[in-house]
């Protein structure tokens, strides 16, 4: 019977929403090949995480100490040996930095195609495994294929639902030990952006900069009408780029995909790069001074206004309407 | 890297999978670094009427942007610690005109391998990538994090496994110092840094750098330096078929948007009653 191999990301020793996101395409992908899906649990002192994720399907896990950080190098040969332990004909993983750092190299070790950051299944069967993904900034939507007895791919979170627990867990299984020694990478420390607000890629509102907020004065009137819906903060390029907020709050082709039920695209003109990150919102509203502005041709709501006055009212109505 | 030693000494020796023994000389480091050629970032492509491909005649086409910051972060670690900048290309005759601007940013000399992107994917471009590698031993191969009209972003780690070299991809920070490079990454959450030992590939992010404009002596003096053309054959890759085939392309659902609001009351109202999402 062949299987769906889920690589899990965790946070703070639980699974991340966006590892849910990409089991709904393995089981999709499962139900279509009549198999089962196994996530794979990857860590230093997992055994937990593994027991918490077999709520969602069979875990198979590869506890080791070399196993404490990510390591695109370590991690490729667990997910090598679970893939060949076994009758895989898919790797899933979120298209998160880990998901999209991991499975080209794992497909350089298998020597399988792999197709990145799809946002749909179209057709999955022994001999054939096609996609749906975006490319040039999503301005083209194009139906892979991948030849080969085993595809990769990762998928975009905001295409598809996070997967709910199954009605009884699953079984938790121990990858023998891999083979780990003589990595030629090693972690030398991380900086976590300080946030007390929702993961970007998880809230219900984001809120977005753009070049027109001018800097922190202007980040902060965003930020209270984000804080006002216990929202994300999102940026465009220009503004994460002039080190006014994080790299990693840069929504767009090459930064973050979001799709909230409501995205507020402050000072921004909307370049495609910008837009290829939002444009899935449910409901966006556009305020910018330039009535040009093409951010203005994608919002459900465009309010042309010097965001500096509309903002505050924004957030002062809000606030009464409460 | 204060007190560099003479050009030329032997600072470390590495070994690379495939028998290949590398000699990184301190302070004399060799950077391949890829250039692709892809349709104007800033204009709106166009798909043919039958879907088999993007229209490409009156399109204007650029380097990719991540490939010119992997050029700059090149020249920048040259400049800094002396050695040699190869450019490569893998695309169409055309590509020349890519590479001409590398080199005129100050690049060494170029290679352009031709091939079609239709022929290729991240496996066989990273199969072209390693065989230019055994022919030129660099210490460093970098890279954009991906290029943006197929936004797939695998080669480089395609490549560091097919080659046995750790990677270090989405780079904001890049230091070498003696045989191995210190990379700061733009992950989720932060900002990751790793130690790899060289030869190691990397890939750009936007952060890493901004990428200089080619002067007007760059301009004449690239005129002048070699570019090397090559062939699938040439590299021993003639026949191989690429494992992912695109079967069509389609246009996107168009959002419905455009609608203007009178003023924040009228906006307030309308999330209110209408979208009902405050």
């Amino acid at each position: 019977m062949s299987k769906v191999l889920a690589i899990v990301e965790a946070q703070g020793g639980t699974i991340r929403p966006v590892t849910l996101s990409a089991l709904t395409l393995a089981r999709q992908a499962a139900a279509a090949l009549g198999g089962s899906v196994e996530l794979l649990v990857i860590g230093k002192g997992v055994q937990q995480l593994a027991q918490a994720v077999s709520a969602y399907g069979d875990v198979l896990v590869a506890d080791q100490p070399e196993l404490e950080h990510y390591l695109a190098e370590s991690w490729t040969h667990v997910v090598m040996a679970a893939t060949r332990q076994q009758n895989v004909r898919l790797v899933v993983a979120a298209a998160t930095t880990l998901g999209k750092d991991l499975l080209p190299r794992v497909s350089g070790a298998l020597d399988a195609g792999m197709a990145s950051d799809v946002s749909k299944l179209v057709e999955i069967n022994p001999g054939a495994a096609r996609f749906l993904r975006e490319m040039w900034a999503g301005n083209v939507l194009g139906v892979v294929e991948i030849g080969g007895p085993v595809a990769l791919v990762t998928a975009r979170p905001t295409e598809f639902a996070p997967a709910a627990p199954q009605a009884s867990p699953g079984t938790v299984k121990a990858l023998p030990p891999v083979a780990l020694g003589g990595l030629k990478t090693s972690f030398a420390g991380f900086t976590p952006s300080v946030s007390e607000r929702p993961d970007l890629t998880e809230a219900r509102v984001v809120a977005s900069a753009g070049r027109g907020t001018r800097g922190v004065e202007g980040i902060k009137l965003i930020e209270q009408l984000a804080d006002l819906f216990n929202g994300a903060l999102g940026a465009t390029r220009a503004v994460v780029d002039a080190g006014w907020l994080p790299n990693d709050l840069q929504v767009g082709q090459t930064g973050k995909v979001v799709a909230p039920e409501l995205y507020f695209a402050v000072g921004m003109s909307g370049a495609i790069q910008h837009l290829a990150g939002m444009k899935g919102s449910k409901v966006i509203v556009a305020i910018n001074k330039d009535e040009e502005a093409p951010i203005f041709s994608v919002a459900d709501y465009g309010l042309v206004a010097d965001l500096f006055k509309a903002v505050p009212e924004l957030v002062a109505l809000i606030k009464a309407n409460r | 890297m204060e007190q560099l030693p003479p050009d030329g000494e032997v600072a470390a020796v590495a070994h690379a999978p495939g028998g290949i023994c590398l000699v990184v000389k301190e302070g004399n480091v060799k950077i391949l670094v890829t250039v692709k050629r892809v349709t104007d970032p800033d204009s709106k492509v166009k798909i043919k009427p039958d879907g088999t491909g993007i229209v490409t005649e009156g399109v204007e086409f650029k380097a990719n942007p991540f490939d010119e910051i992997a050029v700059e972060e090149a020249l920048r670690l040259v400049e800094k610690h002396k050695g040699e900048v190869v450019v490569v290309s893998i695309g169409p005759g055309d590509a020349t005109k890519e590479i001409r601007t590398a080199l005129a940013m100050g690049a060494n000399r170029g290679i352009l391998v031709d091939a079609r992107d239709e022929d290729l994917d991240g496996l066989l471009t990273a199969s072209i990538l390693q065989k230019l590698f055994e022919k030129e031993k660099p210490d460093l191969i970098i890279l954009g994090k991906q290029a943006v009209d197929g936004d797939s972003n695998q080669v480089g780690q395609i490549l560091a496994y097919k080659l046995g070299l750790p990677q270090a991809c989405f780079a904001s920070k890049v230091v070498v110092e003696g045989n191995r490079a210190t990379v700061t990454r733009e992950v989720d959450g932060g900002l990751e840094t790793l130690s790899v030992s060289l030869p190691a590939v990397i890939t750009a992010d936007l952060r890493l750098n901004e990428p200089r404009y080619a002067s007007l002596p760059g301009i004449m003096k690239a005129k002048k330096k070699p570019i090397e053309n090559l062939t699938l054959a040439a590299l021993g890759l003639a026949g191989v078929k690429p494992k992912i085939k695109m079967l069509r392309f389609e246009t996107p659902p168009a959002r419905k948007g455009g609608r203007k609001v009178g003023s924040v009351e009228e906006l307030v109202a309308l999330l209110k009653s209408e979208a009902k999402v405050i």
